[in-house]
């Protein structure tokens, strides 16, 4: 099983960022490192989300391609991304799984509807949904 | 001629396509990828006519998106 730790200043960045985006949908990247199933997060990028919307959220290719090149200059991988579910749980969503298209990708989801928010990560691969242990340290 | 791609140094044959590259590096969901050629996006429908140069950097991005619905 997939693990992939978050450190807790950067969670509390998300919850900010995604607060900041309300009532619309918040997103970004993130980036660090691999050892065999672990993946452990170095680097959160908040990005804007074009969608403008409460429902709908996607990156930015100019913005992802700058964070693509800040993440090589670091040393990191990419990761996965991350979005906010402004009212709905931390599932990925049917949109969430079509749109899933790398499948080494980490699926993020944070939660407004839980107080205090909560976070969850997921993989897909071929539109199979598995969870992934995500710890928060 | 060399090219970067994806922060990888390589040797490809001359008047290599976008198409061409993202079949040789097996790009994942090809249909959904982003290119951008020394910063500038590559619109999707003329990946087949364009024509890579000696020293170009090439970026391959997946779309990201989705939604809580």
């Amino acid at each position: 099983m997939i693990t992939v730790r978050l450190k807790q200043i950067d969670f509390e960045a998300m919850v900010a960022h995604a607060k900041s985006g309300l009532p619309n949908e918040a997103c970004g990247l993130i980036a660090g490192k691999v050892d065999g199933e672990v993946k452990t997060i170095e680097k959160v990028y908040l990005l804007s989300n074009p969608d403008n919307s409460p429902e709908h959220f996607s990156i930015d290719p100019r913005e992802q391609l700058t964070a693509v090149k800040d993440m090589r200059a670091n040393g990191f991988v990419p990761l996965g991304n991350f979005h906010s579910h402004p009212e709905t749980p931390a599932r990925l969503s049917e949109e969430d799984i079509r749109l899933a298209y790398d499948s080494k990708a980490s699926y993020l989801i944070l939660t407004l509807a839980d107080d205090p928010p909560t976070i969850k990560a997921f993989g897909v691969v071929g539109g199979e949904v598995s969870l992934q242990e995500l710890e928060v340290v | 001629m060399k090219l970067t791609v994806t922060g990888n140094v390589k040797e490809y044959a001359d008047g290599l396509t976008v198409a061409k590259l993202i079949e040789l590096e097996k790009v994942e969901t090809p249909l959904y990828v982003t290119v951008s050629i020394n910063d500038e996006f590559i619109a999707s429908g003329t990946f087949e006519e364009t024509v890579l140069h000696e020293g170009d950097i090439v970026e391959f991005l997946y779309f990201m998106g989705g939604g809580q619905r």
